[in-house]
Parts: C-alpha cells; sequence; structure tokens
C-alpha cells in the first residue's frame, strides 16, 4: 500500500491533537507516515507518532525550519516527498500548513485542496469533502494532478489509536538561499489559556459587542469553565480589544465545530456565522428578538445576557455537584 | 518602487452564492465586489506610497469581464494604473493555475513588491500568496497584521500566528499578504471616482503572457469537483423571552440533550 504523508503538527516537539485526526484519516487511504520537521524531536514524540498509526517517521531535525517562513518546511516535505513517492500529503488547515501545502503543491505541480473536514479513499484517489461560502455548501473534490496534497481543519476526525512500526528516516536536506529569503525574529509565544483549545472544545462559549466591556468578559470566561469549554469572542469584541485576536471566531478569524456553541450578545453577522454555522447545536443568548443570530439557534433565549448567562453558570454549577 | 496589489473579484458575501454545474464558482447569478480582504491590500499599498517617494501602485486581477469592477474600485481608493488578465479559457482555474497565471502577469508588469489579501472571501485559500512566492522565486513575507517597515531593500511585518506572534523581515522583491488587522481601509472620495475613470487599465490575454491555454481553466486544473451541495438551511429552533429563568431554560436545553 503506497504511503500517505502526514505533516507533524507539534510545539517543540510535542505533538498536537490535529496530527492524530491527519494519522487517522490518512489510514483510510494508504500507509500512514509521519513527517517531521524542526527542532524538538525525541524518542516520545516517535513513539506517539508510531501509536497512532505511523509506519515511518521522517525526520529533518533542523533550526532552519524556525528561523524562517514557511519555506524551508516546503523544501523538507519536497524532499521526503521524493523520496517517497507518496499517495497523498495531508496538512493541518493552520496559516503554517496551509502555506507550506501551497508551495508544496507548485513545486511537485500537484492538485490542492483546503479546508477539508474529511477524507475518504475513492478509486480517483482521496476524495475531500470541504465547507463552502459561509458553510452553506457541502463541495467534494479529487486531485487530479501529481500528488493530492489537502488541508485538513482540526477536529474533522475522531482520533483512533493503532500501532505504527514508527520507524525513524532521517533526512538531510541542504536549503536552498531562498528558503532562507524571510527571518523570523522576535518570537513572542502567547500565554496558555488553561482552556481547551479553540478549534478543538466540544464546547465554546463566544462573547460579542454586547458584553460592552473587556471586564465583562469574565461572564463568559466563568460559563465557558462551569462547561469545561472554550472562549471565542466576535470580530467587534475584538476590534474593541476586549478580547485577544487569535480567539476571534469567524471569516477570518477560526471556524469551530464544536457539540455546542453559545453566542452571547453577538448580532450573527454572514462573516460570523461563516465560523460557527457548522457547530453541532447552537444556543443564542441576545436581547433584541430580530437578531439574525437567532435563525441558526437550536435554542434561542431573548433577554440581557447579563440576567441569564450567570444563572445559566450558577445552574450548571449546581446541576454538575 | 513598484508596488503590485492583487485584487480579486468575488460574488457578494450577503448574496446567495452558488456553484454552477460544471462545479466553478458562480459568478454570473449575483452581483460581485472587489474582495472585502483586497481592500486592505490596497490601503497598505496607499499607504506605502504616501509614505515613500516615488511609488507606482499597480492593481492586478484575474477574471471575467465583470473583475475590471474590483480595479475600479481600487483606483477609486487611488493608486495608478490597472491590469486585467481576462481570457475564456480561464474559466474554472483553481489554486496551481491562477497562480500560474498571476505569477506570468507580475513578471511581465514588473514589481519590487506584490501585496494580496488574505484569502479570497470565495475560495477562502489563503494559499495564492505562498504560491507566488515560490513561483517568483522571491521572499515569502505573508500573513501581515502590520506592515513594519518598508524601504527599497526590505519589508518587515509582524505576523500573528496562532501561538505566537512574530516579526518576519525579507529582501526585495517580496510577496506580503495582509490580513484584516492591518486597518480599515478607506472609502474612495468622489474625486476619487471621478479619476479612477482616467486612469489606464490594461487588457492582457493568455497569448500576451505567453501561457498555454491548456495550463489554465478547467482542463489545465489540478483538482476537479465531484459534487457540490447546498447544505440543507439550518432550522431555526425554539425561541424563548427571558422571564427570569432563561438561564434555567438553557440548562435544561444542555441536560435533556445531554450535552452535558
Ligand atoms: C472583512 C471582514 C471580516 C470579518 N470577519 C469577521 C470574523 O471573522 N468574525 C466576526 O465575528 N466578525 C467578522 N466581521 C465583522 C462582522 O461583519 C460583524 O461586524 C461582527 O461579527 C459583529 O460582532 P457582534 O455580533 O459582536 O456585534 P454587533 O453586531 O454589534 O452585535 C451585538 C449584539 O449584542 C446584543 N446585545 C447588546 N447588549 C446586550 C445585552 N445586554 N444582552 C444581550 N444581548 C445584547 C445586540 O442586540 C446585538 O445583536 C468581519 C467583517 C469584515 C468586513
Ligand atoms: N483571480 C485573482 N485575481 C487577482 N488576485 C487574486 C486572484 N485570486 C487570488 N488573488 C489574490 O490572492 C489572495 C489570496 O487568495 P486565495 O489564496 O485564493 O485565498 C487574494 O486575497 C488576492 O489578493
Amino acid at each position: 500500500m503506497a504511503e500517505v504523508l502526514v505533516l507533524v503538527d507539534h510545539i517543540d516537539g510535542s505533538v498536537r491533537k490535529p496530527t492524530f485526526e491527519l494519522l487517522t484519516l490518512a489510514n483510510r487511504i494508504g500507509e500512514p507516515s509521519a513527517v517531521f520537521l524542526g527542532a524538538g524531536y525525541s524518542e516520545d514524540a516517535r513513539k506517539t507518532l508510531a501509536d497512532h498509526g505511523a509506519e515511518k517517521v521522517y525526520v529533518v531535525d533542523s533550526a532552519d525550519v524556525t528561523d524562517y517562513l514557511v519555506a524551508p518546511s516546503a523544501e523538507a516535505l519536497a524532499a521526503v516527498v521524493a523520496q517517497s513517492s507518496p499517495a497523498a500529503v495531508l496538512l493541518v488547515s493552520s496559516q503554517d500548513g496551509k502555506e507550506i501545502a501551497a508551495r508544496l503543491a507548485v513545486k511537485t505541480n500537484s492538485g490542492l485542496i483546503t479546508d477539508a473536514t474529511d477524507v475518504e479513499a475513492s478509486d480517483k484517489g482521496p476524495v475531500a469533502t470541504a465547507s463552502a461560502f459561509a458553510a452553506s455548501w457541502k463541495v467534494s473534490s479529487v486531485a487530479t494532478s501529481g500528488t493530492p496534497i489537502i488541508t485538513v481543519k482540526p477536529n474533522s476526525a475522531d482520533v483512533t489509536e493503532v500501532a505504527g512500526a514508527g520507524t525513524e528516516v532521517r533526512v538531510d536536506v541542504s536549503f536552498s538561499d531562498l528558503a532562507k529569503s524571510a527571518k523570523v525574529s522576535d518570537v513572542r509565544p502567547r500565554a496558555a489559556s488553561g482552556r481547551p483549545d479553540l478549534g478543538e472544545a466540544s464546547i465554546v462559549v463566544s462573547g460579542g459587542r454586547g458584553l460592552g466591556g473587556a471586564e465583562n468578559f469574565a461572564v463568559v470566561e466563568a460559563l465557558a469553565d462551569a462547561l469545561g469549554g472554550a472562549v471565542g469572542a466576535s470580530r467587534a469584541a475584538v476590534d474593541a480589544g476586549w478580547y485577544p485576536h487569535p480567539f476571534q471566531v469567524g471569516q477570518t478569524g477560526k471556524t469551530v465545530s464544536p457539540q455546542v456553541y453559545i453566542a452571547v450578545g453577538i448580532s450573527g453577522a454572514i462573516q460570523h456565522r461563516a465560523g460557527m454555522q457548522t457547530s453541532k447545536n447552537i444556543i443564542a443568548i441576545n436581547k433584541d428578538n430580530e437578531a439574525p443570530i437567532f435563525e441558526l439557534a437550536d435554542l434561542g433565549i431573548v433577554g440581557d445576557l447579563f440576567k441569564v448567562v450567570p444563572q445559566l453558570t450558577e445552574e450548571i454549577i449546581k446541576r454538575k455537584s | 518602487m513598484r508596488v503590485l496589489v492583487l485584487v480579486k473579484y468575488t460574488p457578494d458575501l450577503v448574496s446567495d452564492r452558488a456553484f454552477a454545474a460544471d462545479g466553478t464558482v458562480d459568478r454570473a447569478a449575483v452581483d460581485g465586489n472587489l474582495s472585502e480582504l483586497d481592500e486592505y491590500a490596497v490601503e497598505q499599498a496607499l499607504q506605502i506610497a504616501e509614505k515613500g517617494s516615488d511609488v507606482e501602485v499597480t492593481y492586478l486581477t484575474m477574471g471575467p469581464a465583470e473583475a475590471t469592477g474590483a480595479l475600479r474600485k481600487a483606483l477609486s481608493m487611488g493608486g495608478d494604473k490597472g491590469i486585467h488578465v481576462l481570457d475564456d479559457s480561464l474559466h474554472g482555474s483553481d489554486y496551481l493555475s491562477t497562480s500560474l497565471v498571476l505569477a506570468e502577469a507580475i513578471k511581465k508588469a514588473g514589481f519590487d513588491l506584490v501585496i494580496t489579501g488574505m484569502a479570497s472571501t470565495d475560495g477562502n485559500g489563503g494559499v495564492i500568496s505562498a504560491m507566488l512566492a515560490e513561483r517568483l522565486g522571491v521572499s515569502q513575507v505573508t500573513l501581515a497584521g502590520e506592515i513594519l517597515s518598508v524601504d527599497d531593500s526590505s519589508v518587515t511585518i509582524r505576523r500573528d500566528g496562532d501561538l505566537a506572534s512574530m516579526t518576519i523581515t525579507g529582501a526585495l522583491p517580496a510577496v506580503v499578504s495582509v490580513t484584516d488587522q492591518t486597518g480599515e481601509a478607506r472609502y474612495p472620495s468622489f474625486r476619487g471616482i471621478m479619476a479612477a475613470k482616467n486612469k489606464p487599465v490594461e487588457t492582457w490575454s493568455l497569448a500576451d503572457l505567453g501561457v498555454d491555454a491548456e495550463l489554465v481553466g478547467l482542463a489545465g486544473a489540478g483538482t476537479s469537483v465531484e459534487s457540490a451541495d447546498r447544505r440543507p438551511p439550518r432550522t431555526a429552533g425554539e425561541i424563548v423571552t427571558d422571564d427570569g429563568d432563561g438561564g434555567i431554560k438553557a440548562a435544561d436545553f444542555l441536560v435533556s440533550n445531554k450535552l452535558v
């Protein structure tokens, strides 16, 4: 069976959950192999990739991958593609993942599919499903030239643990001058919130302009914590400086698809919907009964968020104990 | 300095956007606009022109006849001229072929800095900029939340990643993409709209670019759409007015649906 390469998404060697989702999907369409780029590779990383089905773990251990933007990663991945002739390459649909995929597609003259939410085998090769037009359409496509390159959104598959051999394969890459043309400096990691990752959480509570101020995000955070969920924000709340940009949900923020999405003081503009429309259950709390968010809500509560949300939080805490 | 801004003409976000029977975006059925996210690229280019001396701003679009609308809108905000790559065989081009054609047009136009939006509002790919840097063999300085500085030899941006914010510096020539964090775009003034009517717009065909028609459009695409279906619209659920027990009702909903 042909190999399917999965680019490992990791922070300093610690492998992130979307990688396991990709290995699970890769298993459906071929024999999964992981490609680890950058510094921080360890036996732990190899083992956890093997435990999720990786037959081989290709390793390009080079600081160039983090010292320069995207281009070295694409060169390294292209080198692994050249030596393994895979049936497909899967990457996480993150900023970096998409841009690495983009350059790899040019290098290998391959069909590129972005933001897939499912990947399945077919006699035409892997079929990728993706949403379009603020999630109002569903599109399935295949790659018809080169090696199918597919970026997959986080949370698109249930992770299964299957043992793979996890054979380590070291790959030496000498990077071109061009790959080192955009230098990364002054890296400021974001402070961890202690809450589940927005893209992966099964419950998301988002706050909008209706909160009226940064300090009132405490109301949203308290509900999220009672539910063990993540916190999100509308762009209006982010633009006002009430909550940081990485938490923005929508067209130019994150796309989330949790079990439960609770929109608090959010009107439901098309750009916001684009990021949350595929949530399994939507609860909206808004004082304006004509707010468009109610068109998608499974449960809509017309009322003052400052009354409804604290009551809900209290009720959840009570019922949980 | 020659600044080339890539502007795409995309279906209006609030219209009923759809796919045509051949799996391509239906561009005829609904009104289009300069992609909202490309307005940020136009704005940044105009700010660079205002700060520097001898900066020429050219807009480049590839798309059907209506796509001149994107050029006119951009020209009414400011800038010098437009280039429209127009050719019937481009219909159905995917990332691979779009980036090929844009790269050839960029080379023909000549550039020091290419500025693009963060993603098209129709495809939402966010990949063309990286593909262009690869094809052109120049620095990729993408997803700028802020352009920190530009001079004749380099460009420096702040890139806000998921896990960290960082500074990226690349030598010119470079491809820069900008996010909607770079600051609101200006509105065209009445004078700007009038002036735009007299700014030159050139139309280039594939032959002008020396690109083989086999490499573009549906024929040259590296991907093929197998099916495109409208999702059933979400049906509105129960809407209740808070009578002092709204929070309890929400808790009931979560518990009875086994969501907590
Ligand atoms: C290029 C572009 C990209 C964009 N990308 C995004 C994106 O990624 N994500 C995004 O969210 N938006 C995005 N937007 C912005 C979007 O168009 C809306 O402006 C934004 O979503 C509005 O945020 P909001 O719902 O919080 O604010 P508003 O629309 O102002 O709504 C606030 C709501 O709060 C309600 N409210 C007020 N007080 C209370 C109270 N006490 N109790 C209950 N309810 C109350 C009001 O009734 C109102 O419905 C984008 C826009 C553009 C142009
Ligand atoms: N057909 C096009 N004409 C001009 N610019 C384009 C075109 N397609 C994409 N772009 C540019 O590339 C950016 C990213 O596009 P995409 O990768 O399709 O999301 C857009 O914001 C535009 O600036």
